[in-house]
């Protein structure tokens, strides 16, 4: 049966830099009545991680995620479906972040569709590990060879700049046990820019950033956020709405920008 | 199998013109230290000569970071309370980037530094 899911990713709440976005405490609550207004209603809403900036102060990063899931508790969507990014989860191994909104991977089915978060951010070396690469073996165990199979994760499992940390150490790994199946689609954040690149059959998918654009794959010397821009606010951030097709096992992706005027 | 293994490893090594050392340097090779701490490395900027073997030594003032560079395929953890030492012979001129690759905190994305191999 053909359904909706929307994509946000790397709402990075409680950042600040003017110069980078000036509304950013207002931003992500932009996105949410962007998404509330949507002609296509989405089934459920995915968040691909760092939901908050990192902090080194634990009471700061508990009430960031405190404000982060209050601001998306106004989404009309019944079902939300967390995962997170190293902003929230590496520097204490996910504990705070397992606090508000459970367990790092998880799998879920959605009208004929095995969802699968893999958390490639807990370990802080941006790593999947071999107890949740078992954990993955074995639920693909289960899955036949042309099952419909999306897989949801922060970091790009493929080397797609690894000079910039825009890989996941063993991603191989996880994509080697992927590869027998026939439909396979990867939606990830972490780069905060869109980027479609094929493994083989399996496609991967990066969201945009709700809180900062980044530039292209070594287009720039030094890793750093794009400026904003006055003529063209919140130029690069905006969310994705996906139709999963059931007839051609494949999907259909409508981006978002985020509108000026929208106020929640 | 441990023959194979080791075998493994020494090509490796041969390949990216790196081998990794334990706590002494080999005799005659120049030292060059190398100090992390959050989020950044002391030197940021290292001038090395193409053909030249050097050893980095990788300490860290804070916590557990990572010293990548990607062009080489090498990398390794820098542990609190440990000297780690690589050493690394540059086989072709030019600018090579190396980076943490173990999150650090909020300003992880900027520790990065510069390797230049002149001729």
């Amino acid at each position: 049966m053909d359904f909706f899911f929307v994509q946000l990713s790397d709402t990075h709440w409680g950042f600040e830099g003017a110069k980078i976005n000036p509304d950013a405490k207002g931003t992500l609550i932009k996105a949410v009545k962007e998404v509330n207004g949507l002609q296509q209603k989405p089934d459920f809403v995915v968040f691909t991680g760092d939901l908050t900036q990192t902090t080194d102060d634990t009471s700061v990063r508990k009430a960031r995620m405190k404000e982060f899931k209050q601001i998306v508790g106004e989404l009309d969507t019944k079902v939300v479906h967390f995962m997170p990014g190293e902003h929230d989860a590496a520097l204490d191994k996910g504990e705070t972040y397992k606090d508000f909104f459970g367990e790092t991977h998880y799998t879920f089915d959605h009208k004929g569709v095995h969802f699968i978060t893999i958390d490639n951010v807990c370990d802080p070396t941006g790593s999947i590990g071999e107890e949740q690469l078992e954990w993955l073996k074995a639920d693909l165990a289960q899955q036949k060879p042309d099952a419909n199979i999306v897989v949801l994760t922060h970091r790009p499992l493929f080397d797609l700049y690894p000079q910039w940390d825009w890989a996941t150490r063993d991603g191989a790994k996880a994509i080697d046990l992927l590869m027998p199946f026939q439909n396979v689609t990867v939606f990830y954040g972490h780069i905060h820019q869109e980027n479609h690149h094929m493994t083989g059959h399996i496609a991967h998918h990066s969201a945009k950033s709700l809180m900062l654009p980044m530039p292209l794959a070594g287009s720039v010397p030094k890793r750093q956020p794009i400026p904003w821009s006055a003529s063209e606010p919140y130029r690069g951030m905006g969310f994705r709405n996906v139709l999963s097709e059931s007839k051609r096992d494949k999907y259909q992706l409508s981006e978002y920008q985020i509108k000026e005027d929208a106020r929640i | 199998m441990m023959k194979r293994i080791r075998i493994a490893t020494v090509v490796l090594a041969s390949i990216f013109g790196m081998t990794c050392l334990g706590a002494s340097s080999d005799e005659g090779v120049k030292i060059i230290k190398i100090s992390a701490k959050r989020f950044e490395y002391s030197p940021q900027q290292i001038m090395l000569k193409k053909g030249v073997p050097v050893v980095f030594q990788l300490t860290t003032e804070d916590r557990t970071h990572g010293f990548n560079i990607p062009s080489m395929n090498l990398r390794t953890d820098i542990v609190p309370g440990k000297v780690t030492e690589l050493k690394v012979t540059p086989q072709k001129a030019g600018e090579l980037d190396f980076f943490c690759d173990v999150f650090c905190g909020s300003g992880h994305e900027g520790m990065n530094g510069k390797i230049t191999v002149t001729e």
